[in-house]
């Protein structure tokens, strides 16, 4: 008995050895790219952080090691917290309403007995502005939201009566913000809400059958049930969008020419960061873009916690 | 079958690996030696289409591939013309310059810049640069005499710290106001020069010229920033001073003054020039009074081709305005390292000293030559009126006013400061910030892109 049981472990330990090369063979591919193109710029980048390096004009300045002093001099000179504040309110604006909307889609989608015709049709169609290029996007609302009075919208406005001059609405940092933020929610609801229905349709079947048995109206399974055991994909879907928040910069960037106007508001991280390259600025770029690497990073540690404490249960 | 296949694909990689390595050795070959005026191909750097016409219609010698497009390259004799067409949108012509023109010594013989184009904003940053890029036109075997009939303005642009000449013009940008004749008509019952010129003779009676034409429902200027070369051509300081402080000079505060009670007043926008916004008074219905600018302005972007544009039925005027200024122009300079030195010669002196040319230059484009004696003799014949000026023949006046242009406050700083000025005063005359807290983001804006300067 003993024997043979130890010969059967050693046949599936050698086949579990042959696996595990064919695994790390088909890795490496990945790992060449994640090297060359992701690893080496990443500690590049922290490198060159500590560098005082840029270019006037043709000629080059540095580099020099300063240490810690380009992150002071992000901190203390710079509008950094204020880049940040733009960023995160111009992220609120877009995913509050992308939060609902989407809640409320998926919810109806995922209803069976709604029985929702053209499910397919419609689920395309929301998810079709994400197939546009952020830029072409925003190079539409600039169009659109022009200050003439021939431009779309505010023809649209004098035509209906409704005002009696043309709005300029890029000099006012209410519309500014509030179109960046409708642009991204645009862009990006239809992939919130497929991301919920995928969570949503992971719910046990069985637990609504027994809420209506109960008597639950739709209004109280949706809280009591589908809310609170779609936590994980909703923390998921809110870490996600907050990290491609962080790096928001396509949109307000074509949408005010690269300027973040009025008076900054509009100004990204990002932006900022593009805003350095016109010196080719080396070290205060690199320090900046290492303050968003280690944001991202804690960021993306809880969603890792999250989900893997998701698994453990 | 399947060995086959793997024997011919064998001996297709392997002739695919050693062809291009034969065609490396032949072309090394080739240019291997003096690599004087020997070149096969002419590359040209620059930003739009301007020069390739200029190119095809007046050098005698060059063949376009397409006569339609002469973009797309040609031949001169039996070399090829190469055009690289990089648009300046977001510095994106000048990262493109920065990134080949100083390897370009050591580039292959058939990627060597020989021509790039530069524009008076930023033409120091390439003829003062540590490690020149350009060679020095007296180098070219250019000799003073040669360009004895060249306005004095258009060599100080590109001459360098040393006092060495490293480029030139065809151009002259001399700007004048021009202004729309039915406004005039409307609000003085005159369109005549002279006339017009009475009412904006310097900026005090500009401005109160402004007010009246409001009253007929026209705007002064399109933007704010049509006025600015003026202000800023007539500077008494530089934008940085020789220990690398940033200074405003009184002049601009003028500007922003004035500007900030003209949009206050309504009598213009801030809209970006170039935008939809300022091309609207190109056409009646803007109802814009005025534009400052050189020739080109009118003839090349004033969208005269439009029936239904001023320009079309020349409805506009020129008179001096209140200041004189320049605007643009387009430098030729000779990238160090060239294969073609004898060719960049010629061309350069085809189409910048040849005074027969050049006056076909002035008939053909309707340009501002750089040749004194050709622009004299043209400034009297009424040939050379302007279509888009309804006959008018402004070369007089840009020829007094090409010999105010002074440029001795020009520095290597000035695109960059003079873009981040105009950007955040945007921002005081939309009312969203006071004037002293758009300055203290100009300083700003300015350390970002200058990171070796300070307030």
């Amino acid at each position: 008995m003993d024997y043979t049981g130890e010969n059967i472990m050693k046949t599936k330990n050698n086949k579990v050895v042959a696996y595990n090369k064919w695994g790390y063979i088909f890795l490496i591919p990945f790992f060449v790219i994640f090297f060359i193109f992701q690893l080496i710029p990443l500690v590049n980048t922290i490198y060159n952080s500590f560098f005082e390096n840029y270019k006037i004009g043709l000629s080059q300045v540095g580099p020099r090691f300063v240490g810690l002093g380009n992150y002071v001099e992000l901190i203390t000179k710079g509008h950094l917290l204020k880049y940040a504040g733009n960023t995160m309110i111009m992220w609120l604006i877009g995913f509050i309403p992308q939060i609902f909307i989407s809640l409320l889609l998926a919810a109806w989608f995922t209803d069976p007995s709604l029985r929702l015709k053209g499910q397919r049709f419609f689920k395309t169609v929301i998810y079709l502005p994400n197939l546009i290029m952020a830029a072409a996007f925003s190079m539409l609302f600039f169009t659109l939201f022009a200050s003439g009075k021939t431009a779309p919208v505010n023809s649209i406005l004098l035509h209906l009566n409704l005002i009696k001059e043309p709005i300029k609405f890029f000099t006012s940092v209410a519309c500014t913000r509030g179109l960046v933020g409708t642009m991204n929610f645009l862009m990006w609801f239809g992939n919130t809400t497929i991301l919920l229905m995928a969570g949503m349709m992971g719910i046990d079947q069985s637990l609504f059958e027994a809420a209506e048995v109960d008597g639950a109206t739709s209004t109280q399974i949706f809280f009591k049930i589908t809310l609170p055991l779609l936590r994980p994909i909703l923390v998921y879907v809110l870490i996600t969008s907050l990290i491609g928040g962080l790096q928001m910069f396509d949109v307000p960037q074509i949408l005010t020419d690269g300027k973040g106007g009025p008076v900054e508001s509009t100004m990204t991280m990002i932006m900022e960061l593009n805003v350095h390259l016109y010196s080719k600025n080396l070290g205060l770029g690199g320090a900046l873009s290492v303050i968003l690497f280690i944001v991202t990073g804690i960021l993306s540690f809880l969603v890792y916690k999250m989900t893997m404490k998701g698994q453990e249960e | 079958m399947k060995k086959g296949l793997k024997k011919a694909l064998s001996v297709a990689l392997a002739a695919g690996m050693i062809v291009p390595m034969a065609a490396c050795g032949s072309k090394g070959g080739s240019t291997s030696g003096k690599s004087s005026s020997k070149g096969k191909v002419l590359n040209i750097q620059c930003w739009n289409e301007e020069f390739s016409n200029r190119l095809a219609d007046h050098y005698p010698g060059f063949k376009a591939n397409d006569p339609k497009k002469p973009s797309k390259g040609g031949k001169i004799g039996d070399v090829e013309v190469k055009f690289t067409i990089t648009p300046s949108d977001d510095n994106a012509y000048q990262n493109n310059l920065d990134e080949i023109l100083p390897n370009n010594e050591k580039a292959s013989a058939d990627k060597k810049v020989d021509i790039f184009l530069v524009e008076a904003d930023y033409a120091k940053k390439y003829i003062n640069a540590e490690t020149p890029v350009t060679e020095k036109i007296s180098d070219l075997g250019i000799t003073d005499d040669d360009l004895k009939d060249q306005y004095q303005y258009t060599k100080d642009v590109v001459t360098d710290a040393k006092g060495d000449l490293r480029g030139v013009s065809w151009q002259g940008c001399p700007g004048l106001l021009i202004y729309n004749r039915q406004a005039a008509k409307d609000t003085w019952g005159t369109d005549d020069p002279a006339a017009v010129q009475e009412h904006v003779k310097d900026w005090d009676t500009f401005k109160a010229s402004a007010a009246e034409l409001q009253s007929k429902g026209y705007f002064a200027t399109s933007t704010v920033n049509d006025t600015y070369r003026v202000f800023s051509n007539n500077v008494t300081k530089p934008w940085v001073s020789s220990d690398n402080k940033i200074q405003i000079d009184d002049n601009l505060m003028k500007w922003v003054d004035m500007s900030k009670e003209m949009v206050d007043a309504k009598q213009c926008t801030t809209d970006a020039l170039w935008s939809d916004e300022w091309n609207k008074g190109f056409y009646p219905d803007g109802k814009v009074f005025s534009y400052f600018g050189p020739a080109w302005l009118v003839n090349f972007s004033m969208k005269q081709d439009d029936e239904k544009s001023i320009a079309y039925n020349g409805g506009w005027g020129m008179c001096q305005g209140p200041q004189g200024f320049y605007w643009g122009g387009t430098w030729i300079c000779a990238a160090k390292g060239t294969d073609n030195a004898d060719l960049v010669k010629d061309i350069m002196l085809k189409l910048t000293c040849d005074k027969d040319i050049m006056l076909d230059i002035v008939k053909k484009d309707s340009d501002f030559v750089n040749n004194q004696p050709a622009m004299e003799e043209a400034k009297t014949n009424d040939e050379y009126a302007f279509k888009v000026l309804g006959g008018q023949n402004p070369l007089p006046m840009f020829c007094e006013s090409a010999k105010s242009i002074d440029l001795s406050k020009m520095g290597d700083y000035d695109q960059g400061c003079n873009e981040s000025f105009q950007n955040c005063m945007k921002d005081y005359f939309d009312g969203n910030a006071t004037k002293d807290e758009a300055l203290d983001k100009f300083y700003k804006d300015v350390a970002k892109k200058y990171p070796n300067l300070s307030k």
